[in-house]
């Protein structure tokens, strides 16, 4: 079967299955690639796609986001559709302990045209559950062949890759209507399943305590406080004992000397070193490309991105965001979301980007447009909260609640008046809620490194424009421009400097050099307040900013940007006028 | 006795009678292993006509309370006298 597709370079192999069963780990099984395995369904919306070995062909795996059934109901279904009429075989990814359920979409499988090949994961899980599948009958029943495997340990994957050549079409399809496939999943599960009786595990017995809805509240609150301290703590403590005095020891003498060398008032130097404050390089304020340009991204934002996504993959590999989803489902319903809504949120503490791409799991066009409104609103980055945090937080913690807490506040109020203006009504939740998982130390780190990697390659490229461009401008003596052109606005209604109008152009490059910009200006602890929620409000950055363009189109993206400068311009003011110190 | 599920009290068990739904809700909780003949135990219900947790088979699912509203569960009761 194998010989006469030989030849055939670049065969599509599809990994189809609903979501949580395991089917990004058996894709990095298969390709070794580096890839995202998580337990809340529609990480992969960004399908993924990688080389395998079978015999002497490389065919090409594609990772197709999780669906429970052939008929979309959700952009990544819809996604995984388009893909399956791109494919040569399908290896469809079964939780062999929720079989049930999801033989359903098995069964739509088989009535396609396309080569099947079963893969029945977590087969591990299925003994403590007390389940005994017989697999030599499944394979009967349905015509195609079944192997039982298990993507954490790998086991049954090499079996499974030597299988593929004989996937196949069925003779017959078993069944060709909604209702004809339910009574034959009914028929099949009483031939090859059996359950014995077992005993609740400790983790079984949590799972429940976490969606009574007083209890949900009270682990919510623990778990979000939890979080942000820990991160806090990390980051904090990252900074304090390896990334200062890694800087102060080891990088600043070399800035030093390479000063020294370049003379303070030329150009190279005013473009590598910056300017020496107090006749010293300092590197949150100089804004050279090789002093300010390395610290505020790998000195300040690094260490939190670092501590950020570690805790955010412990809970993603837990189980647990799907539970808080359905937690803040009553709030979210007041913004005019649902609960799941709350998923790009988190993701857009970390970066806006993975955020607003996730709007995607979201069912309508109204629930994408006002989660990524509030979204670029109202959630800071990690990058641009790193920077708040350094900057603010130096002034006293109460200043930190102030910038955080006026931005949740935003985000509730906008959620509100979005809500009540636009049409249509806030659709409802519909989620799966997956047991809990003991996150697997590897694939965490794994994700981590990902996760860091894209960060480091997105983010610097930008900080260094970022900074080059503050140079430039300097150089030109356009900031003298810019600060004439927004000069009355900053000054008139949000009480800033007009030397502060820079900021927000490089805010639209990076928030957190932009950020940074606010430093060198000397500003009082309200101005930096109000500087840095303005900053957060007015616009997205750049990344963002292309994401949002592609997801909601020109023109709700031109709604959404009015709607952000006219939230800065008000909230802004409102600052301006209540703060008193 | 025939209820919908955001009238069962929390940790009755029964078996779903009926989908009152449209052809694209139907399909969804069906592939979520909500249908007629499956048993069901609802595992909790949300503050303000907060979200339906029930179990069905494996996992659990979370439904709005709209949603909940139409499925049709046959509950197991005592008939009191």
């Amino acid at each position: 079967m194998a010989n006469n597709k030989e030849n055939n370079a670049g065969r599509k192999i599809l990994l189809l299955g609903n979501p949580n069963v395991g089917k990004s780990a058996v894709f990095s099984r298969l390709t070794g690639a580096r890839v995202i395995i998580s337990n809340y369904p529609g990480t992969t919306v960004e399908f993924m796609q990688g080389y395998m070995k079978v015999g002497e062909e490389r065919p090409i795996v594609i990772d197709v986001p999780g669906a429970y059934s052939l008929h979309p109901t959700s952009r990544a279904e819809e996604v995984a559709m388009k893909m399956l009429g791109q494919g040569d075989v399908v290896i469809n990814v079964v939780d062999a302990t929720n079989l049930e359920r999801n033989l359903y979409l098995t069964l739509e499988l088989l009535q396609r045209r396309i080569p099947v090949i079963v893969a029945l994961n977590m087969w591990d899980d299925t003994r403590h559950k007390g389940i005994t599948i017989d697999v030599k009958k499944l394979e009967e029943i349905l015509g195609v062949p079944v192997v039982p495997t298990c993507g954490l340990t790998g086991a049954g994957i090499k079996e499974l890759i030597e299988k593929i050549p004989q996937a196949r079409i069925p003779k017959k399809p078993p069944c060709d209507s909604a209702e004809k496939c339910w009574d034959e999943i009914g028929l099949i599960i009483n031939e090859v399943q059996k359950l014995t009786h077992r005993h609740h595990t400790l983790l079984e017995r949590l799972e429940d305590l976490s969606i009574k809805p007083f209890w949900s509240l009270l682990v919510g609150a623990v778990v979000v406080f939890f979080s942000f301290w820990l991160i806090r703590f990390l980051g904090e403590g990252l900074i304090e004992n390896f990334f200062d005095p890694l800087f102060r020891g080891v990088w600043l003498p070399l800035m030093n000397r390479l000063s020294a060398f370049l003379g303070e008032r030329g150009l190279m130097h005013h473009i590598l070193i910056g300017e020496l404050i107090n006749g010293r390089i300092d590197f949150g304020t100089s804004f050279g490309l090789l002093t300010t340009g390395f610290y505020v991204p790998l000195g300040m934002v690094l260490p939190y991105i670092f501590s950020f996504y570690l805790i955010l993959g412990l809970w993603e590999d837990f189980g647990y965001l799907p539970r808080f989803a359905v937690m803040m489902d009553n709030l979210m319903h007041r913004l005019g979301l649902h609960g799941y809504a709350v998923i790009p949120m988190i993701l857009g503490l970390g970066c806006n980007v993975p955020g607003a791409l996730a709007t995607r799991l979201l069912e309508g066009h109204r629930e994408k447009f006002i989660a990524a409104t509030l979204m670029a609103v109202a959630v800071p980055c990690m990058a641009q909260t790193a920077m708040i945090v350094g900057l603010v937080g130096a002034r006293g913690g109460q200043y930190l609640g102030i910038v955080f807490g006026t931005l949740f506040f935003v985000l509730i109020v906008k959620g509100l008046l979005l809500n009540k203006l636009l049409k249509g009504r806030s659709p409802e939740i519909l989620v799966e809620i997956p047991p809990y998982r003991i996150p697997q130390i590897f694939a965490v780190f794994k994700k981590l490194s990902m996760r860091i990697s894209s960060f480091l390659k997105e983010a610097l490229p930008y900080v260094f424009i970022g900074i080059l461009v503050v140079n430039i401008l300097q150089a030109l003596k356009l900031f003298d421009f810019l600060a004439y052109l927004f000069g009355p606005v900053l000054e008139n209604i949000w009480g800033l400097p007009q030397e502060a109008a820079p900021a927000l152009l490089v805010g639209f490059l990076r928030k957190d050099v932009a950020i940074g910009m606010l430093g060198p200006l000397g500003l009082t602890t309200k101005q930096l307040v109000i500087g840095s929620v303005i900053l957060a409000i007015y616009f997205p950055c750049v990344a963002t900013f292309t994401v949002l363009l592609r997801e909601l189109g020109a023109k709700d993206m031109f709604k959404s940007a009015a709607l952000m400068v006219v939230t800065a311009l008000i909230v802004g003011g409102i600052l301006n006028l209540a703060l008193q110190f | 006795m025939i209820v919908d599920l955001t009238k069962m009290k929390v940790g009755e068990s029964g078996t779903v009678v009926s989908l009152e739904g449209g052809r694209n809700f139907t399909l969804r909780v069906q592939s979520l292993g909500v249908r007629p003949g499956k048993r069901i135990t609802k595992i909790s219900a949300h503050f303000w006509r907060g979200p339906v947790t029930v179990r069905v088979g494996g996992p659990n699912i979370a439904l709005g309370f709209g949603m909940a509203a139409k499925v049709m569960v046959e509950v197991d009761r005592k008939r009191h006298g």
